[in-house]
């Protein structure tokens, strides 16, 4: 797309890319110069900044640390998928008193702030006498928000879906059951599969507020280390943080892989309604669903050829 | 009802400092998102490139890591104290502008490559391509979107109560830590619950209206 919005450039634009292109350099070499400059005047490179990090027994600790994080991130990926695909057939029931109930949880869920979900259950339930553990209330908080999401994604995946696959599937003979488990949800997870994906990420982001309710994951563990010998408070910023970033690129590569397969295959391509700009950008959030659910009613109102 | 009227003082200070942290972080993001998006689609390899890298590494950072690196880090580079609701303000503005960016980005690709085109046939320069045609049509299949960051970031602010910004979320410190103020934990955790939930619904309200008043009659 980008390529279309300027033409080939000529003699005159190519000098003045050239000095644009001269400007941004020395205006992000000089943000990151005062950086690195004021990181060196204030002493951040000194080596007994960095002590505490030639100890093994710290790095074991940042192992431990790590696995506390990746245990809370797997279970709640785990539960949230299995929420999500509960209350998306929930809220696609013919029979209201499954439908209205679901719905409202649904979007309670989405509008509660994921951290003040974690401090209800850490802090709130004791209060009535109910004893959380941080493990259990991050997982849960969790769970709960990411489900709720994932719900409306997998819903307005199904929704994207030409009517004629639904009829199609009560013309062979399918129950409501099996139509929904044998026709619609392959397809819906096939096409949402690089916006799920991208939700874990969050979810993957989101372990991170653990530290708030005093849950040992990395971040907690950070901050413990920044009151070591040396007071190494950026330098274990650095250090969690590249862990951090790194196991975020490699689900959102995955993420970008998938939406990019998605896109390629001649069969998903059609489904997923060519250009969605939504999947594009590994976008997660409502846009995504707001994208997809406005292409859903374009596709039913078109009534187009059934592209499978 | 103690909980609220026993502490109307803590609450209302709450509400403000949150809707400081939503408005002023949803300024800086909007303002550095839409330079960062156009970044991103401007003829410039190396501002293309330089946009990329920010919002990939940005978006791949859970929040609390920006807030961390902002309020306990920031006062490490000796440079002038700011208060801990100012970096608050400036981490959640440089993180909320990655979306922003990227919800710009996806709304310039959904107009129609014909449109791009036309214009550029006509003879319209880079700038004139963008402000007289693309847009104004962008503009209106990015509201919707815009809104969700919106919201997303008004959920946000609470994680600056963990970083000692007394906002709505650390209400419940506030209250337990004191011993003379009414209320436990479950009732002041669940009236911030309420009133995210009341907040949320006056966005998606707006959203809504926004997208009817706006929509594109193609």
């Amino acid at each position: 797309m980008t390529s279309v919005l300027y033409d080939v450039p000529g003699p005159k634009a190519i000098a003045r890319n050239r000095i644009l292109s001269v400007v941004t350099v020395l205006l992000v070499l000089a943000v990151l110069g005062f950086l690195v400059y004021r990181l060196y005047v204030s002493g951040q490179f000194e080596a007994s900044k960095w002590y505490v990090f030639t100890f093994t027994r710290v790095w074991e600790q940042i192992g431990i640390h790590l696995v506390n994080t990746l245990a809370a991130f797997a279970l709640a990926a785990v539960l949230s998928l299995v929420l999500g695909f509960v209350l998306a057939i929930g809220r696609l029931s013919d029979h209201a008193w499954v439908r209205i109930p679901v719905t409202a949880v649904t979007e309670l869920f989405r509008a509660i702030p994921v951290l003040v979900l974690m401090m209800l259950l850490y802090f709130g339930l004791p209060s009535i006498g109910i004893k959380m553990d941080p493990y259990w209330a991050v997982v849960l908080a969790l769970m709960a928000y990411n489900g709720s999401v994932l719900a409306e994604v997998l819903r307005a995946g199904i929704e994207s879906l030409p009517r004629g696959q639904k009829e199609a599937g009560y013309a062979i003979g399918l129950r409501k059951s099996g139509v929904m488990r044998l026709i619609l949800l392959p397809q819906a997870v096939r096409v949402m599969l690089p916006v799920i994906v991208a939700q874990l990420v969050v979810t993957m982001k989101d372990t991170a507020l653990g530290f708030i309710i005093t849950y040992p994951e990395l971040l907690y563990y950070a901050k413990l280390l920044s009151s070591q010998q040396g007071r190494p408070i950026l330098q274990s910023a650095f250090i969690i943080g590249g862990i951090y970033i790194v196991m975020c690129l490699i689900l959102s590569g995955i993420a970008k892989y998938l939406e990019i397969r998605t896109r390629r295959s001649p069969k998903l391509r059609a489904i997923a309604n060519a250009h969605n700009p939504a999947a594009d950008d590994e976008s997660t959030l409502t846009e995504a669903i707001a994208m997809q659910r406005g292409a859903g009613k374009r596709d039913l109102g078109g009534g187009g050829v059934p592209p499978l | 009802m103690d909980v609220i009227f026993g502490n109307l003082d803590l609450w209302s200070q709450a509400l403000l400092n949150t809707l400081i942290v939503f408005f002023a972080g949803g300024l800086i993001a909007l303002v550095l998102g839409v330079i960062v998006g156009a970044m991103r689609v401007s003829p410039i390899p190396i501002a293309r490139g330089v946009g990329t890298v920010y919002v990939n590494l940005v978006r791949n950072t859970p929040l609390t890591l920006v807030f961390f690196f902002f309020v306990f880090g920031y006062p490490q580079l000796g440079l002038p104290t700011l208060s801990n609701l100012t970096l608050g303000i400036l981490a959640i503005g440089i993180y909320t502008a990655t979306y922003v960016a990227e919800v710009l980005r996806a709304g310039i690709s959904t107009v129609p490559v014909g449109q791009a085109e036309a214009a550029r046939a006509i003879g319209l320069p880079f700038g004139q391509v963008m402000t007289l045609v693309v847009l104004p049509q962008a503009f209106r299949s990015v509201v919707p979107p815009m809104m969700s960051v919106f919201i997303a970031l008004l959920k946000n602010t609470t994680v600056a109560a963990g970083f000692s910004v007394a906002e709505l979320a650390s209400v419940r410190a506030a209250i337990n830590d004191s011993h003379t103020r009414p209320g436990n934990p479950m009732e002041v955790l669940l009236w911030v619950a309420i009133i995210f939930v009341v907040l949320v619904l006056l966005l998606s309200w707006v959203q809504n209206s926004l997208e009817r008043r706006w929509r594109i009659a193609r």
